[in-house]
This record gives structure tokens, C-alpha cells and sequence, in this order.
């Protein structure tokens, strides 16, 4: 199940686990990143609390936990070579998963048709 | 808070959009931010081809001595700047510095002398001020002419010389701060070999009418692409250039910012005409006896880009704050994170080992010397 938040995230839903990326049209907007600062494993998380920093050339933008729960694991690879979320930010560009405090929270988000009309 | 009704438009104003530019407020203008390249290949793009900048946004000001000697007018200048511009030969461009009573920074501006005229190029920020500032010293000897519509256009890496040269040859034979008239597509236009980036190229004057044809001329060589401001600071930021309102601002004095060497030894103390300038007590006695603080070069340790507001400390822990950050960020060419800022006279020295605080941790930089990215004007 692939759902999407207003702060132009994605999240891939397996069981009680999201793996959590931006969008394209997130990617694109912030240009090519030169730093990503990703949230330590184990990390416990608030919905909308600050799960990660991105950085371009220009500025730095924060990365926002989609919904409650637990960091179980963090994508080293977009650390060393960020321009990865660039070139494949719905695949080898994944920021983390997160262990859902509530499985059935991820019905409030919207899908992707919803997220399409959202972003014009 | 800009909005985009009240903004002002530079003559290029259509060919920004027409090239897809991602448009902001800035200084009261509608600018490129950057095009479809996106910063970092145009700032590449600019180091290692050739880039066109819209730079119509800041204040050309043409100052005639009313005696008909340029001398006098330059003479006239020397009241509101501390560089020396009665020794500036004809066909020759200065870095220049307006100061205030505090010894603090007004404005940075180019001056060039035209044979019988002074031709300014300031901070649009700053353009009315300047005016005011220039018309309230000169005004008695001198007739101020502001040429605020005119365009402005920056053609700068190692490709400007031949894109340029193919329009007007004797581009060529210019050197690093000469100015002259030359004539592109049979439009008279004021060059000079200069620019803000680090690089070898031009800025070229235009007439308002003529601006768009022209940058379309350049941008139709292969060389050129269009660059937006975003690769502007990154450009100058590594090229170690100070950013007016964030590196310099009316509270920091030359002596602190780095910015000896645009104060000639003729307006120091001991000189033929020294002093003379807005703060000349001041800024001539931290030449005698040091400033406190200094504009450094910073070089982060880590890969985390350290940005302008950023405060510095001695340690990674405790202490007290001991100075800011102005710029910083990514700098493609470098290859990573630079910066500048402001820190005590003591920890200035290369090589010294300070901390920034960013996100509540305080990261390791190294005071670096600058520029980050050697320059390659043509001398």
C-alpha cells in the first residue's frame, strides 16, 4: 500500500512498517541535495516530528515523520551519495523505516491519485 | 514581506520566464533563482563553460565633474570612500566602499573612470541610499546621473572572453578591471573584464531596450547558458566575496571584514591624502592598531553544510559565543561545505580549529584561507 502526506512524503506500508521517502516532485523542487542527516535507529517519533534534514546547495529543509512510531532502520546509502534521492527518490533514495505505533493510522493518508491532484 | 504585484521587473524579466526560471523577491526585483539546470550544474556550468547572469537589478550611476575635469569628481567621491579614485586611470575599474561615521560598511560598489566621467555600479539593495548619499556629498561640483533602468548583464567563466570576442574582438584584448565601449550587434554597450564569481568575464551595460536582444545573442553560443542567483552566491562565496548584508553591513569596518587592501596606502595614515572618509578615525586607527574581530574564511570538517546565522564557539562544548557565521553553504566546485564569518582577532589565524552550532550540535570547522577556489581573472 503506497500513501503520501501534504509534507510530500511517501511511505510503502508492509504489515506494521513504512518505509519513508520524498516524492519526485519534492526531489525536484529541492534541487540537487548535497546533505542528508538521517534519525538514529531506535529513534521514537511523534507524527510531524523532525525525522531528517535535507540539503542543497541553496538551503536546508526539514524531513517530517509521516506518522508515529519507531526508526528500525535507516538508509546509509543516501548519507554517503545524496544525490541519490535525486535520481531515484521513490527507490534506492528511501530515507527510513518506521515501525507504525498503529497500523490503521496510515488510512488517514492520502493515496496517490489524492497526492497527484494535491500537487497539480 | 515581498509580493509578487509590488515587484519590480529588469528588462529581462520575460526571457526569465520564457527560460523556465524559478522566479523570488529579491532586492525589490523579480529574479532567477536558478533555470532548469538547477544550481549546481549552473554554478558548475559557470567554472567550466561560460554563464550569463541578470545583474540589471543593481544601481549604475554616472557622476561629470561640473568643471569638465574627471578629476574633480573623483576628487569629489573621495569624500564618501576611502579607496582612491583620483589616482584610477581612464579605462580603469576599483573595488570602492562607502563608509559611515561608525568606520561601518554602507554599501560595496565598482567605480570605473570613463575618460570625463565616473561610471558606479552598486548593490540594488542599496541603490537609493547610494543615490542620496552620492547627491548629498556631490551634488555642488558634480551632476549625479542614475541610470537605474539600464541593463545589466554578466557573462562570466573561461569561455566569456571567446563568446564575447565573436561580437566585439577587442573583448580580448582586455584586461582583469578595464572598461571600455565596445559595440555588440551595433549596439553600444560599456564593458568591463570583471565580475562577482572568481572567474575570468565581462559585465556588459546596455541600453534598456536593447538588453533582451542582446542576452539572447550570448545565450545563442553553445558556451552560454543562464544563470540564476542561487549559483551567483554559491560562485562568490567560494570565490571568497562578501555579500553585502550578510559579510558586510553598516556595524563591520573594512579593517574587520578582510578589506585592507581596497583602501589604498595614498588614504591612510601618512598618505597624500589620507583619511577624509565617513569613519576615517576609526577604520585608520584598526590599521595602526588591529580590529578585534575578523572575516575568516571557515572550513567545515564534516559534510553538513554550515549556513549564514550559524554562531561559533572556541569548544565543542560551554563557553561563550565567540562570533557568526555570514555565508555558508555547498560549494560545488570545492566539492563540499565553505563558509565565512566573523571571529576574534586571537582565532583568526589558518588552520585554527572553531565550532558551529547547527541543529544543537556544534560541528568542527577549520578558519581557512580564502578564496576556496582559486580565481582565474586575466590579468
Amino acid at each position: 500500500m503506497l500513501k503520501f502526506t501534504e509534507d510530500h512524503e511517501w511511505l510503502k506500508i508492509e504489515g506494521d512498517v513504512a518505509t519513508v521517502g520524498i516524492t519526485e516532485h519534492a526531489a525536484e523542487q529541492l534541487g540537487d541535495l548535497v546533505f542528508v542527516e538521517l534519525p538514529e535507529v531506535g529513534a521514537k517519533l511523534d507524527k510531524g516530528g523532525e525525522a531528517s534534514t535535507v540539503e542543497s546547495v541553496k538551503a536546508a529543509s526539514d524531513v517530517y515523520c509521516p506518522l508515529a512510531g519507531e526508526i528500525t532502520e535507516v538508509n546509509q546509502a543516501i548519507a554517503d551519495d545524496p544525490s541519490l534521492v535525486n535520481s531515484d527518490p521513490t527507490g534506492a533514495g528511501w530515507f527510513f523505516k518506521l515501525k507504525l505505533d498503529d497500523a490503521g493510522s496510515a488510512d488517514e493518508l492520502m493515496d496517490e491519485a489524492a497526492y497527484k491532484s494535491m500537487i497539480g | 514581506m515581498d509580493t509578487t504585484a509590488d515587484l519590480l521587473k529588469t528588462p529581462l524579466h520575460s526571457l526569465h520566464l520564457e527560460l523556465g526560471a524559478r522566479m523570488a523577491g529579491f532586492a525589490g526585483y523579480d529574479m532567477p533563482i536558478q533555470y532548469k539546470m538547477g544550481v549546481m550544474q549552473e554554478h558548475l556550468h559557470t567554472r567550466a563553460n561560460a554563464g550569463l547572469f541578470d545583474v540589471s537589478h543593481m544601481g549604475q550611476i554616472l557622476i561629470r565633474a561640473k568643471s569638465g575635469d574627471v578629476r574633480d569628481a573623483a576628487l569629489a567621491l573621495e569624500a564618501v570612500t576611502p579607496v582612491d579614485v583620483a589616482d584610477l586611470k581612464p579605462g580603469r575599474q576599483r573595488y570602492g566602499l562607502f563608509t559611515n561615521d561608525k568606520g561601518g560598511l554602507e554599501d560595496d560598489f565598482m567605480v570605473a573612470n570613463r575618460g570625463d566621467h565616473l561610471y558606479l555600479v552598486v548593490n540594488a539593495a542599496c541603490k537609493h541610499d547610494d543615490l542620496a548619499r552620492i547627491e548629498a556629498a556631490l551634488s555642488d561640483t558634480c551632476e549625479i546621473e542614475a541610470q537605474f533602468d539600464r541593463g545589466l548583464i554578466a557573462l562570466q567563466g573561461p569561455a566569456a572572453e571567446g563568446v564575447l570576442s565573436s561580437y566585439a574582438p577587442k573583448a580580448e584584448d582586455m584586461l582583469f578591471m578595464d572598461v571600455t565601449e565596445l559595440e555588440i550587434a551595433g549596439v553600444p554597450v560599456v564593458v568591463s573584464r570583471s565580475g562577482y564569481t572568481g572567474e575570468d568575464g565581462y559585465e556588459i551595460s546596455i541600453p534598456a531596450e536593447e538588453t533582451d536582444r542582446i542576452a539572447r545573442l550570448l545565450l545563442s553560443d553553445d558556451h552560454v547558458a543562464p544563470i540564476g542567483l542561487g549559483a551567483r552566491d554559491s560562485l562568490r562565496l567560494e570565490a571568497g566575496l562578501c555579500l553585502y548584508g550578510n559579510d558586510i553591513d553598516e556595524a563591520t569596518t573594512p579593517v574587520e571584514a578582510n578589506l585592507k587592501w581596497a583602501i589604498q596606502k595614498v588614504r591612510r595614515n601618512g598618505g597624500a591624502r589620507e583619511g577624509g572618509f565617513p569613519g576615517a578615525d576609526i577604520i585608520l586607527s584598526q590599521f595602526d592598531n588591529g580590529a578585534s574581530r575578523l572575516r575568516v574564511g571557515l572550513q567545515p570538517a564534516g559534510k553538513a553544510p554550515v549556513r549564514a546565522g550559524a554562531v561559533l564557539f572556541a569548544q565543542e562544548t560551554g563557553g561563550e559565543a565567540i562570533g557568526t557565521v555570514t555565508s555558508g553553504g555547498f560549494g560545488p566546485s570545492a566539492g563540499g561545505p565553505v563558509a565565512m564569518g566573523y571571529v576574534p582577532a586571537a582565532q583568526a589565524a589558518p588552520g585554527t580549529t572553531i565550532f558551529a552550532e547547527v541543529r544543537g550540535k556544534r560541528l568542527e570547522l577549520a578558519v581557512a584561507s580564502l578564496p576556496f577556489v582559486p580565481s582565474t581573472y586575466k590579468r
